[in-house]
């Protein structure tokens, strides 16, 4: 356990090396498969697409629905990936060779989470201005959405390791990971795609982003436990 | 006297226990509830905006309480069962959750029926009625958890980290929606307008009381069902009478 190394005076250097270890071996494994990453992001695109189609083309709708389309599609589009986290390696037996690595497993997985985001969250947070240019949003409130998304989507990719973790090798995991982690997904929806309606209300959307920015410091302190915790629970 | 703790944790002990206070409980709970509704029905005066409709406050305010208190207590047997590994903390949250998601749901259901009569709508995005909402799917997320596990142990400590995740995040998430909803509306409904007569509040205490008592009894029934599923191979079970009568 993680918790028996505290006595080690190396213990956070074993654990920034693990995560730079994981870090760096899931991009190489993720850069090996460039049409998987694809196919993510070309979801995002058509989630994206789907809904002026459903309700109308009228730009002062759009621009309405704008903030809370674009950020539900990045929801879904996290949801999507987060078999990609552990699944994979918990079939070729790779994730039990971690845990039993003398680094400590939150480390590791810590790495593993920054990975996924920079894979899969990150071009969701570069494609968002050109997504909002679609729905009609101004340079100013692009770059609110932009800032509120950078924020976000690590915490969705922190909070899913979560419940992808849990999941690990269960019944229909894929709809049971969306029960487990959407509810809790809720206030980082409401802070982000509220950070946009306050900017355009004139009001301080500045609280908006702290308010996500301390979550996201509160998640990346307290989720790689959480979510290395459940993977042991899953290896036993 | 002091009670050993340790004794009352091994499932074979907590048995018989938990089959002798349930019966307690339940009627305890049914005469609370009688006297409750006594007083919330015959006793309580008219509400003099919203008529006789609002005697409905007498379930709605019970069970939402409740609601939120279940999972607190949920999330208290799930960190014992993390921290000292006891099987009987964990099947005690696993006894809780159903009767969580029910007062969640009584909760909703009810509002929707306060609601038509004195908002004209079934629902509305308020925010404690959104906060319950998504209560309601943590603990269908909990259950869910639980039944796609087939390893009761396994499924033991995933439910109670999935349980410690959420009750971290519910305060978070009521004071999300509630400030999502102050910046889309005005509050539409405020309990601090009102000031309750003294016999309405007795009346809703009494209701509070009897949910309470009904949701010990109904988890202990169930946790007494839950041993002897997981502990059917084991030698005392066969020793009790009832099995003994059965073979």
């Amino acid at each position: 356990m993680a918790i028996a190394q505290h006595d080690d005076p190396d213990a956070g250097g074993d654990a920034l090396a693990g995560l730079a270890w994981a870090l760096a071996r899931d991009l190489r494994l993720a850069l090996r498969t460039p049409s998987e990453l694809g196919v993510q992001l070309l979801f995002y695109v058509v989630v994206v697409t789907l809904f002026p189609l459903a309700t109308s083309p009228d730009r002062a709708l759009l621009a309405a629905l704008g903030p809370g389309v674009l950020w539900v599609a990045a929801l879904l589009a996290s949801l999507l990936s987060l078999p990609r986290l552990f699944a994979l390696d918990l079939a070729d037996g790779t994730l039990e060779q971690m845990a039993m690595s003398p680094r400590p497993l939150p480390g590791i997985v810590s790495g593993k989470i920054l990975a996924h985001w920079l894979t899969t969250g990150l071009p969701v947070v570069l494609l968002s201005p050109l997504a909002a240019l679609q729905y009609g949003l101004d340079a100013g409130e692009i770059g609110v959405l932009a800032a509120g998304l950078a924020l976000g989507t690590p915490i969705l990719s922190l909070l899913g390791a979560i419940g992808a973790a849990l999941t690990l090798g269960v019944r229909a995991a894929g709809a049971l990971v969306a029960l487990l982690v959407l509810p809790l997904y809720v206030p980082v929806l409401i802070f982000g795609a509220g950070a946009v309606d306050a900017f355009r209300a004139g009001m301080a959307f500045d609280a908006n982003l702290s308010l996500l920015g301390a979550g996201l410091i509160a998640a990346t302190l307290g989720a790689p436990f959480a979510a290395a915790a459940a993977v042991r629970i899953a290896l036993d | 006297m002091a009670i050993s703790w340790y004794r009352y944790a091994s499932p074979a002990t907590f048995l018989p226990v938990a089959e002798r206070l349930a019966p307690a409980f339940a009627v305890a709970a049914a005469l609370l509830a009688l006297a409750g509704l006594y007083v919330g029905f015959v006793v309580a005066p008219t509400d003099a905006t919203q008529g006789e409709a609002y005697r409905i406050i007498y379930i709605h305010v019970p069970t939402a309480w409740m609601a939120m208190f279940v999972y607190l207590v949920m999330a208290f047997w799930s960190a014992l069962a993390l921290a000292f590994n006891t099987r009987l903390s964990a099947m005690m949250a696993q006894a809780l959750a159903p009767s969580g998601a029910l007062m969640a749901f009584l909760a909703l259901w009810t509002g929707a029926f306060w609601g038509r009569p004195t908002w004209g709508t079934y629902w509305a995005w308020d925010a404690r009625m959104t906060s319950t909402l998504i209560l309601l799917f943590l603990y269908f997320g909990v259950i869910a958890l639980r039944n796609a596990i087939d390893d009761p142990r396994r499924a033991d400590r995933a439910c109670a980290v999935l349980t410690l995740v959420g009750a971290v995040n519910v305060p978070i998430i009521y004071y999300s929606v509630r400030w999502w909803n102050t910046l889309h509306q005005g509050a539409s409904v405020s309990t601090a307008g009102s000031s309750m007569a003294t016999t309405m509040l007795t009346g809703m205490l009494l209701m509070s009381l009897a949910a309470w008592m009904w949701c010990i009894a109904a988890a202990l029934w169930r946790v007494g069902a839950i041993i002897l599923e997981r502990e059917r191979g084991a030698a005392w079970v066969d020793a009790l009478p009832a099995a003994k009568g059965a073979s």
